[in-house]
């Protein structure tokens, strides 16, 4: 298979080189490689090479090939894209990639506080650095994504209250929800409370809500945007029966809105994707979960969690595992869930981001995104045909509903002009996205382009 | 004439950079930026006012959010430092992180995985927009189910015990379809294969029966015997175990746990030395899981994002996660997402697209010769190493005495520790000041004054030479000058650090905002000593 | 409250220069000589057995072993004493109805020996200190001292210790507990090998087989000269503070042991502070399979304590207590206190891993005598113990020592070991060779 016909050395294999193989076979005392093998059994011996395609050995050419296969991929514009849905484009800061291409941090994995300083400072950064964006003390290291931190979320809930409903009051992102559902079912079971007008049905959860109840879970933005405005009462009511109120989120809102844990959350938990990570096609997500510092919970999050520490010299900050003993590491099943390699990355990447925002910097970036989802809103309902999917108040997502022509024709007719306009939900909602790098001049193009298709098809 | 220069020392008189570098919250000057976000425009404001004034009552921020406020050099500076502050497995003979596969991570990957056209592809795009990556996740997806010898994979998963909870949440569903669910309440996973196996399967809701080894390093088959029965829905295991000891006899476990209606999942954590040498199917496994962070070479990212893959034979495929990618007749590739018996979504979307990127480049660059020669040259490696480290005083391997080892090897310092009192730990801070790293087990201790080394294949005879001697340089240390030993790290970013504070719910500081509540200072930096 | 202490000090600014820092750096390679540099580590040591050796320039037939027997060992194990040490307790054992079983032990140890070697020659002490026991298993004695009264004490044992060395002795048998180790190592006047016959209540020091029969195989592999040697450590616990609640055995001596993998007792292992965390998760999963109406004889043992803890009642650590739905009917009840209970209802013996020997029954539960043991059927034993005490057995089976060999075998086989909430081991079990 391999074009070269004498023995080499691969570059990844330094000692595949037959004299160091020699070597070593020799002082090891052996004279084949086979000999390590002996407890294989042969009926397990594949005997035959494996059925792959030939190997690039030359770095050109494999560069070649791969940039030849993502050179048919075709991005749309900046600005052009509506989509949202759990990938979100936000602008990523220069620095930001630098810091987490830099190989200390992107080839390290799970070295000690002493030679991975910098990896635990770093980490301890970003949880300092969250908690402060979501008013809670306590923020693991990155989770998998924010259908692992929801799912956790609402375990630990029913772990601290012995119960085992979940009132789900939000329009919840349905793929996070269908993951949530596998994941919790053995011991905990979601029950829809329908939301009314896109926030969450007060009276309606009132009815169902009692000492069964292990947890309300509120997503804010919801799965279409919405902002709920009544969680401080969806709150009040839940710790009145007992219950834990989970908030699912995105923290990117945070320099303008009221933190969910202001108004009475007690663990939330969300994505950090949008704090400076690409879309990279859906492939860049971390997931992140905060509480307060109560040992009832700390001691329930199955994820790390970096703590600051004195050392023997005065003035030097250690860093180190809080509470060690919670995770998986220590106590195998009986741990909490289980630790392995998830996003730290992605935790070291939105410290970044979110250092170079500043306080400053995510206030304007929230009004940003509120201004321009408010004016894509306005721009899309002045046109005949339609209309905004409810009247809550809206956070980079939004849903419109057409009459005449369906979602997804809109989808497929503004293709050739290269505007992505948004995911369709059904026959009718479109769910819209804008972002801070989605122009007025963008939107003036979306809402042109919808009009123009609307016109049309009235015509 | 004496040259100029002397020679160097047998051992690198290595130091780990120290910046001294302040909480990043300590940097913080008054008005700064970092970068300034696009702003609202006037046509904007114009339509619809002061959104913010607008907000619904109690939904406004009342005060900003207390981040630091730094220049954005300022921010490059402290985080490059900090970087510097970090060993990762570029700058390291990373062999002492057993289990983990620290492997070289190409930096054509890299390159690759940054490509302009994959980082601002969002996932809902139209498919003809994606065929570029899409047909990387399906040929990769087809080399995978090769290197398995299973019928389908999926990659969605972020981390291998993501993978692992993919592979019984699809046996639990398996059972389910079966109507088998009610009886099959247990799982069956040995002491030595990675904990997550019974970590996952306690998550998903069984009751997992632990396999412990026999003298001789073996899990008991008698055991395992008497721990099958009709409520077994799996077994759960890894081979090579933890030890880097292979189980002769898998394939009779794997015939036993179905002979009681039983499926049989393979931790492939192990897979980097047998790499086209035995599969997951030959061996009669239903469902198997790499991680491409490990065998695939991927970067391990501080602690991830890693990514898993599961592969499955044919009577496990419909339960897969969703989507797969597949190609249609005409050479065009899409998403199958009506899959009604599958376990639905583990994770955003299709996967951690740059580390399937990086591991189809990886097998690409290497081909089926290529693979061979990684885990033969993997396994050589270990052997070498593990005959250099069992040549130090007060080392050992417990456990399958005098017989060889696949790609790890779980040693023991228990002699060291009998002679010296010095534990593993300690030996493994001191380490450190030589510029190595090794990580000492799971817990529980399966061997006591654990260390476990996997050489893999990516390192030189010369690497693995200057690893044994920073080793028994330490070893004769804790017999000759157990102080130096006891008070590392000596040449380290920071000293030995009180953990203790990190164990009490009054004194742990979690978050810089918690150290300054619960010991009330304002700005440390402004205290004078 | 307080608010704790700043754990930091004030953070130093680098640039300020505050004079030397109060720590020093160390140079890689300090403390080694010059030269020797990691080369010599390479080649130096090849072996890395801490001790194989053997008497130089003697010939297998010279070897000579001695014995002692410590008449009363294990007097008040059965009673629920804790120990025999002391007359004042041994009385009060005798009192309980008890009776010493040294003598036994001795014969199992001797017969095993006898079987072997028919014609072999010991040397001891008088009497039931061992003399009796020789004889009977039709073995020679070559008595080389003799007590000065008929209640032998730990003066004795010393000093008969130093007549076997004194007379040629090269392996010093001792049938005893943990005070018997420690009085024998007071007499070893020579680095003379040691090995223990368990007959003692007390069993935490590492010089001792696992059983009788163990003990007189090695001791017929060490007269043929085919075993190593290594250091054990003889540890005792002071039985006055045992019984006021403190398990902490301590070091007495270190003494050479004849060691065959699996079959010498491993020092009973330190638990280590993340242990804690798995003798509770253990506990809480033990405690979701306690059943209504059950008696359940809860044995000594750390992790039973926990059990305790976790069930509100005040248990005592080294003895065995009987609780039935959440109340505590008896606490450190004698055997014949506990053959009562398990007449009165449906019974269980709650019982965990002792130490790094595995044992199940036989060490510091005596109480649960062979027809307390046999009156628990179909299902007498419910295991709990943590994933480390079995993985410190090193592969080695359970085992259990009722005293009754048929019991034994009914006992031996596989257990599932509850390890925590929803997790099982499933561990072999054996009796004792």
């Amino acid at each position: 298979m391999s074009p070269m016909s004498a023995p080499y050395a691969h570059p990844y294999v330094p000692n595949s080189a037959p004299e160091a193989r020699a070597a070593m076979l020799a002082a090891v005392g052996v004279t084949s490689v086979d000999e390590f093998y002996a407890d294989v059994p042969d009926a397990l011996r594949l005997h035959r090479p494996l059925d792959l395609p030939p190997a690039l050995v030359a770095e050109q050419d494999l560069a070649r090939h791969v940039t030849g296969l993502l050179d048919r991929n075709r991005p749309l514009a900046p600005g052009r894209s509506f989509l949202g849905a759990g990938t979100y484009h936000h602008h990523v800061p220069a620095v930001v990639d630098e810091v987490i291409g830099r190989s200390e941090f992107l080839t390290a994995y799970a070295g000690e506080p002493y030679e991975d300083h910098g990896r635990f400072q770093a980490l301890f950064e970003y949880e300092s650095l969250m908690a402060e964006l979501l008013a809670m003390d306590v923020v693991t290291v990155p989770t998998y994504d924010s259908f692992q931190a929801a799912s956790t979320a609402l375990a630990m809930a029913g772990r601290i209250t012995g119960r085992r409903t979940v009132l789900v009051a939000s329009e919840v992102l349905p793929d996070r929800r269908s993951r949530v559902h596998d994941f919790v079912r053995p011991y905990l079971d979601l029950v829809d409370v329908p939301p009314r007008d896109a926030i969450a049905d007060l009276p309606a959860l009132l009815a169902v809500l009692d000492e069964s109840v292990a947890a309300v879970w509120v997503e804010t933005p919801s799965h279409t945007g919405a902002i709920e405005t009544r969680l401080a009462e969806v709150a009040e009511a839940a710790h009145a029966v007992g219950a834990i109120v989970v908030v699912s989120t995105d923290p990117i809102c945070y320099g303008v809105l009221t933190p969910p844990a202001s108004h009475g959350a007690d663990i939330v938990c969300g994505d950090l994707q949008s704090l400076g990570l690409h879309a990279y096609y859906g492939g860049a997500h971390g997931g992140f979960l905060a509480v307060h510092d109560d040992p009832r919970f700390v001691m329930e999050l199955p994820s790390r969690i970096f703590g600051l520490a004195a050392t023997d010299v005065p003035g030097e900050y250690g860093f180190g595992d809080v509470a060690y003993e919670r995770t998986s590491f220590a106590v195998r099943e009986e741990g909490k869930e289980w630790v392995g390699t998830a996003a730290a990355l992605w935790g070291i990447a939105a410290g970044v981001y979110l250092a170079l925002q500043g306080p400053q910097g995510m206030a304007e970036l929230g009004e940003t995104i509120l201004a321009r989802t408010r004016y894509a809103q306005q721009r899309l309902q002045g046109i005949p045909g339609v209309r905004l999917g409810d009247d809550a108040v809206h956070f980079r997502e939004f849903t419109i509903e057409l009459s005449g022509v369906s979602p997804a024709s809109v989808v497929e007719r503004l293709r050739p002009l290269g505007i992505a306009p948004g995911v369709p939900l059904d026959d009718q909602r479109l769910l819209i996205c804008v972002t801070e790098t989605n122009t007025s001049d963008d939107i003036d193009a979306l809402a042109a382009a919808v009009a123009a298709i609307l016109e049309e098809d009235h015509r | 004439m004496s040259l100029p220069v002397a020679r160097k020392p047998a051992l690198r008189r290595f130091h780990q950079a120290r910046w001294d570098e302040p909480v990043v919250f300590e940097l913080s000057a008054p008005g700064e930026r970092g970068v300034i976000p696009s702003q609202v425009e006037p046509a904007v404001r114009a339509l619809v006012g002061d959104v913010v004034s607008g907000l619904p009552d109690g939904l406004r921020r009342a005060a900003p959010p207390a981040l630091p406020e730094l220049g954005q050099m300022r921010v490059l500076r402290h985080y490059l430092r900090l970087s510097q502050e970090n060993l990762g497995a570029d700058l390291n003979v990373d062999v002492g992180q057993g289990t983990c596969t620290m492997k070289y991570s190409p930096k054509v990957n890299d390159r690759l995985a940054a490509h302009p056209s994959l980082l601002d592809l969002h996932p809902l795009q139209d498919l003809a927009d994606a065929q570029g990556i899409l047909e990387i996740i399906w040929r990769t997806q087809r080399m995978l189910a090769e290197i398995s010898g299973m019928d389908e994979v999926g990659l969605h998963t972020q981390g291998g015990s993501a993978a692992i909870w993919a592979n019984i949440a699809m046996i639990r569903a398996y059972f389910e379809g079966r109507g088998e669910a009610e009886q099959r309440t247990e799982v069956i996973t040995t002491i030595f294969s990675h904990p997550s196996n019974a970590a996952t399967a306690k998550a998903a809701g069984y009751e997992v029966i632990t396999i412990y080894p026999d003298a001789d390093g073996y899990p008991d088959i008698e055991a395992f015997k008497r721990a099958l029965s009709p409520r077994t829905a799996a077994i759960m295991v890894t081979n090579p175990e933890d030890t880097g000891i292979y189980n002769p006899r898998i394939a009779e476990w794997v015939e036993l746990a179905h002979s009681v209606g039983a499926l049989a999942s393979y931790d492939q954590a192990n897979a980097n030395g047998i790499l086209g040498i035995t599969r997951a199917r030959d061996a009669g496994f239903d469902v198997c899981h790499f991680n491409l962070h490990k065998t695939f070479g991927t970067p391990h990212g501080s602690g991830g994002p890693g990514a898993g893959a599961n592969g499955v034979a044919a009577h496990l495929v419909p339960f897969l996660p969703r989507p797969i990618v597949v190609r249609d007749d005409d050479g065009t590739f899409r998403l199958d997402d009506v899959r009604p018996l599958s376990i639905g979504k583990v994770a955003p979307f299709y996967g951690v697209v740059p580390n399937i990127v990086r591991a189809y480049a990886w097998i690409r660059a290497l081909g089926a010769d290529g693979l061979r020669a990684v885990a033969e040259t993997a396994v050589l490696n270990n052997n070498y190493l593990m005959a250099r480290v069992l040549q130090i005083p007060g080392a050992s391997a417990p456990y399958a005495t005098g017989r060889r080892r696949i790609e790890q090897v779980r040693y023991s310092w228990q002699d060291l520790y009998s002679e010296t009192g010095i534990s593993s730990e300690e030996i493994g801070v001191r380490a450190s000041d030589y510029g190595m790293h090794y990580w000492t087990s799971h817990h529980p201790y399966v061997v006591p004054q654990p260390f476990t080394l996997e050489p893999t294949e990516s390192y030189s005879k010369s690497e693995l030479d200057e690893y044994a001697d920073v080793l028994a340089q330490v070893a004769r240390e804790a017999r000759e000058a157990p102080d130096v030993v006891r008070t590392a790290p000596h040449n380290q970013t920071v000293h030995h650090t009180h953990h203790d504070d990190l164990d009490d719910p009054e004194r742990w500081a979690t978050s810089w905002r918690a150290y300054q509540r619960k010991y009330g200072c304002g700005d440390p930096g402004s205290s004078p000593g | 409250m307080t608010s704790p202490s700043r754990p930091l000090g004030p953070y130093r600014d680098p640039h300020l220069g505050r004079g030397p820092e109060p720590y020093r750096s160390v140079e890689p390679g300090r403390g080694v000589e010059p030269g020797r540099g990691a080369e010599s580590g390479r080649s130096a040591e090849s072996g890395r057995s801490p001790d194989h050796s053997r008497h130089p320039g003697e010939s297998r037939d010279l070897r000579r072993l001695g014995l002692i027997v410590n008449p009363v060992a294990g007097l008040g194990g059965p009673a629920g004493l804790k120990g025999s040490d002391g007359t004042a307790t041994q009385e009060l054992a005798r009192a309980r109805g008890a009776e010493p079983h040294a003598s036994e032990r001795a014969a199992r140890m001797l017969g095993t020996l006898a079987a072997a070697l028919p014609d072999a020659r010991i040397l001891t002490a008088a009497g039931p200190m061992g003399a009796d026991a020789v004889r009977e298993a039709g073995l020679g004695a070559d008595v080389v001292w003799t007590p000065r009264s008929r209640e032998t004490g730990g003066d004795d044992t010393t000093a008969a210790t130093e007549a076997l060395v004194r007379a040629g002795a090269e392996l010093v048998l001792f049938v005893g507990g943990d005070g018997t180790g420690r009085d024998v190592t007071a007499g070893l006047i020579d680095d003379v090998p040691i090995l223990g016959v368990p007959a003692g209540v007390k069993m935490y020091s590492s010089c001792f087989a696992v059983g009788p029969e163990a003990a007189g195989w090695l001791a017929v592999r060490w007269l043929g000269g085919g075993l190593p040697t290594r250091t054990a450590e003889v540890l005792d616990i002071d039985e006055d503070a045992l019984r006021a609640g403190h398990t902490e055995p301590k070091l007495h001596a270190l003494a050479r042991v004849p060691e065959w993998a699996g079959r010498t007792q491993a020092r009973k292992a330190a638990t280590p502070v993340s242990e804690a965390a798995a003798v509770t998760a253990a506990v809480r999963g033990m405690l979701t399979r306690l059943e209504p109406g059950v008696r359940y004889l809860l044995g000594p043992g750390g992790t039973v304590a926990e059990l305790g803890r976790q069930l509100g009642l005040d248990l005592s650590p080294l003895g065995v207590d009987v609780v039935v739905d959440g109340e505590l009917l008896a606490r450190d009840a004698s055997e014949a206190e506990l053959f009562a209970h398990v007449g009165a209802g449906p019974s269980r013996a709650v019982v965990t891993v002792i130490g790094g020997q595995g044992f199940l029954i036989g060490r510091g539960n005596q109480q649960l005598s062979p027809r307390v043991l046999r009156s628990l059927a179909p299902d007498p034993l419910l295991v709990v113990a943590t994933e480390q005490k079995l993985l410190d057995l090193a592969g080695r089976p359970l085992l259990v020592d009722t005293g009754d060999p048929e019991l034994d075998v009914q006992l031996a086989g596989h257990v599932r070991v509850v390890t925590g909430p929803g997790s099982v081991a499933m561990y072999p079990v054996a009796s004792p060779e």
